[in-house]
């Protein structure tokens, strides 16, 4: 089933209803998003006025890996990794990665030398085909004023067809070293089922090579784009991974703008999630500063992704994305939302960058993995999603049976705050008329690059009067 | 061949169920595959095929049809119809968009033909429903038929939109 809007099908916005009654300072109205289908569930975004002031602004969503912690739990610890790659078929590695160290600290055991280069090579590989999507087919569509990928295409080709390029190349390493470019199946625990050999892994340098040209050429046409109108969101707590010398993406400590220093291990000490009644996601936010018992959620919420990764990290880029970033005009932090666009390609200037450096290091190791066996205990894997960071906790007992697992994706912790932006759009924009309104919102949202975004140009909109 | 779908959502892995029929028993030259989550990758699987039949799932509410109707389009010539094949997804890149990317860029095989099945769940499940998983062997009867004709040289079916079955 697909959720492509065909050729001859209006664009969102979608259908508008009647404005509601007038209150003291403009009319009530509702602003609602039909769905926001996507990738594995549903979303919607809704935007109450009353009086003139904007009440609530609320992105909905059902995240499936609730479902899948339900299934994970009686199989094996060695399940873990192909399973939930199943969560995702634009990061699956991210998935896979998080799941093996969680298992991996449970089995005492350290993947290192070239099965842990491997593991960042392949990684670098998703983070090339999920940014170059979004940037290219998702994103770029809002600045050039296009309502979708096809019209950027059928106007525009060379920019869809250089978006593609750098995507292969994301998937052909994915292919490679993971056995498929989506859902790869050679990651194990304890390392991977088959490494390839070095005369394998030098067909990737003329792709990657051509890839971090492409890339620093999207960077360069993004810096370009028109970012002037996007309304400014407040400077936002910033989250990520971070490791000494390298940029963060499957490994490090969970570090914030705030000054947290953590083990992966740490991780509920200072994040909760908590149900809204909105969305079957639950919504992420920080808890204070551990003062003995006193859990209470403190209510900030905070942002994960590549705006909270190069704020954070920008420094221990790769020489050559550091040089594009200062090309092209890009600071840290940066909190212009929209602006991330330019970090994504800056990224995929690091990946290609980084896949380059493991390759010409690359020693094939003995063996493909290292023995592991099951025992009871639990175990914490965090790593840096396209989109941000993914955490999973797993126990298991001594059989290496799963009794729970937990995963927070990205795109829950994010929740809070695109709705705190939407509220800033909103407000700017109140007196724009309805469906310019919820075109601003869903630019807002795509700026966020949730795991929704796929299907974030399939909306439609409705106007409700308020009772 | 192309099965597209997600195996863990119920009737979406109509598709691949129609794949998994078919692997093995079409002749050399024509590969099977699984698109199991993001139909984008099409646009960059695709550089070189001459005729392609992709098989995906349908809402039966927007088909306006059963579970288990199957539905036949030739995307070679036209877009997919956006009644059937929009809204409620578990993808990224949807088939129809992913398609008319192809066509812009000069991508598209002339020869391109989408059957679709008429589903009912997609929730979690790694079940389909009967009328869904007998949608498949017809399907994957009709493409075997399809490609001994194609492969005799004989010219597509410019049928157009059509119900098959059931």
């Amino acid at each position: 089933m697909t959720p492509g809007r065909a050729a001859g099908e209006p664009a969102s916005p979608g259908p508008v209803g009647p404005p509601g009654p007038a209150g003291p300072a403009g009319p009530d109205r509702v602003i609602r998003t039909g769905l926001l289908a996507r990738v594995e569930g549903e979303g919607t975004v809704r935007i109450r006025v009353r009086g003139g002031r904007v009440e609530a602004a609320r992105l909905s969503l059902v995240e499936p890996p609730r479902f899948f912690e339900a299934f994970l739990r009686g199989r094996a610890w060695t399940e873990a990794p192909d399973i939930t790659a199943r969560i995702c078929g634009i990061c699956p590695v991210a998935y896979q990665l998080s799941a093996v160290a969680a298992m991996e600290q449970i089995g005492g055991i350290r993947v290192d030398g070239p099965a842990a280069a491997l593991r960042r090579l392949i990684y670098c590989g998703e983070w090339l085909e999920s940014h170059a999507l979004h940037v290219f087919l998702l994103h770029l569509p809002d600045f050039l004023g296009y309502d979708s990928a096809v019209a950027l295409a059928r106007d525009r080709p060379e920019l869809v067809r250089r978006g593609l390029a750098l995507k292969k190349a994301g998937n052909t390493v994915m292919r490679v070293i993971g056995g498929r470019s989506v859902h790869p199946v050679n990651v194990r625990v304890g390392g991977w089922y088959r490494v390839p050999t070095r005369r394998e892994l030098n067909t990737l340098v003329g792709p990657l090579e051509r890839a971090r040209d492409l890339a620093a050429g999207a960077a360069r046409l993004a810096a370009g784009l028109d970012f002037a109108d996007r309304a400014p969101a407040p400077a936002p707590v910033l989250v990520a991974l971070a490791q000494p010398g390298e940029y963060p993406i499957e490994r490090g400590r969970i570090v914030s703008s705030t000054g947290l220093d953590l083990p992966p291990a740490d991780f509920d000490r200072h994040f909760a999630e908590e149900q809204v009644p909105w969305s079957n996601a639950l919504h992420s936010r920080l808890l204070p500063v551990a003062s003995g018992d006193d859990r209470r959620v403190d209510g900030r919420s905070y942002l994960v992704g590549p705006a909270a990764r190069f704020g954070l990290n920008a420094p221990v880029l790769a020489p050559a994305a550091r040089s594009v970033a200062a090309e092209t005009g890009l600071g840290a932090p940066e909190t212009n939302p929209s602006r991330s666009i330019l970090i994504r390609c800056v990224e995929m200037v690091h990946a290609a960058d980084e896949g380059l450096r493991i390759i010409a290091g690359y020693d094939e190791p003995d063996r493909p993995a290292q023995p592991v066996a099951p025992r009871a205990g639990v175990g914490y894997g965090v790593t840096e999603a396209p989109r941000g960071l993914l955490y999973h906790r797993y126990e298991t007992d001594a059989a290496g049976t799963i009794v729970s697992a937990r995963i927070v994706p990205p795109t829950a912790q994010n929740q809070r705050r695109i709705e705190e932006d939407l509220r800033g759009v909103a407000e700017r924009f109140l007196d724009a008329p309805d469906h310019e309104l919820a075109a601003r919102c869903e630019r807002a949202v795509r700026d966020y690059d949730p795991c929704i975004s796929c299907a974030t140009h399939f909306l439609t909109v409705q106007i409700e009067a308020l009772p | 061949m192309i099965g597209l779908g997600n195996p863990c959502r119920g009737d979406d892995g109509a598709g691949l169920l129609v794949a998994r029929r078919l692997a093995g028993r079409v002749p050399a030259g024509v590969d099977v595959l699984e698109v199991d989550g993001e139909p984008a990758g099409l646009l960059t699987a695709g550089e070189r095929v001459e005729a392609a039949w992709l098989v995906d799932a349908a809402d039966a509410v927007r088909a306006a049809a059963p579970a288990g109707t199957v539905l036949r389009f030739d995307a070679g010539v036209r877009p997919l119809p956006a009644p059937v094949f929009a809204a409620a997804s578990t993808h990224a890149i949807g088939l129809a968009e992913a398609l008319e990317i192809a066509r812009a860029l000069g991508r598209l095989p002339e020869h391109t033909v989408v059957y679709a099945i008429a589903g009912r769940d997609f929730g979690a499940g790694d079940v389909p429903c009967r009328p869904v998983e007998a949608a498949a062997g017809t399907v994957a009867d009709a493409i075997r038929a399809e490609l001994a004709r194609y492969r005799r040289g004989r010219p597509p079916d410019r049928g157009g939109a059509r119900v098959v079955g059931p």
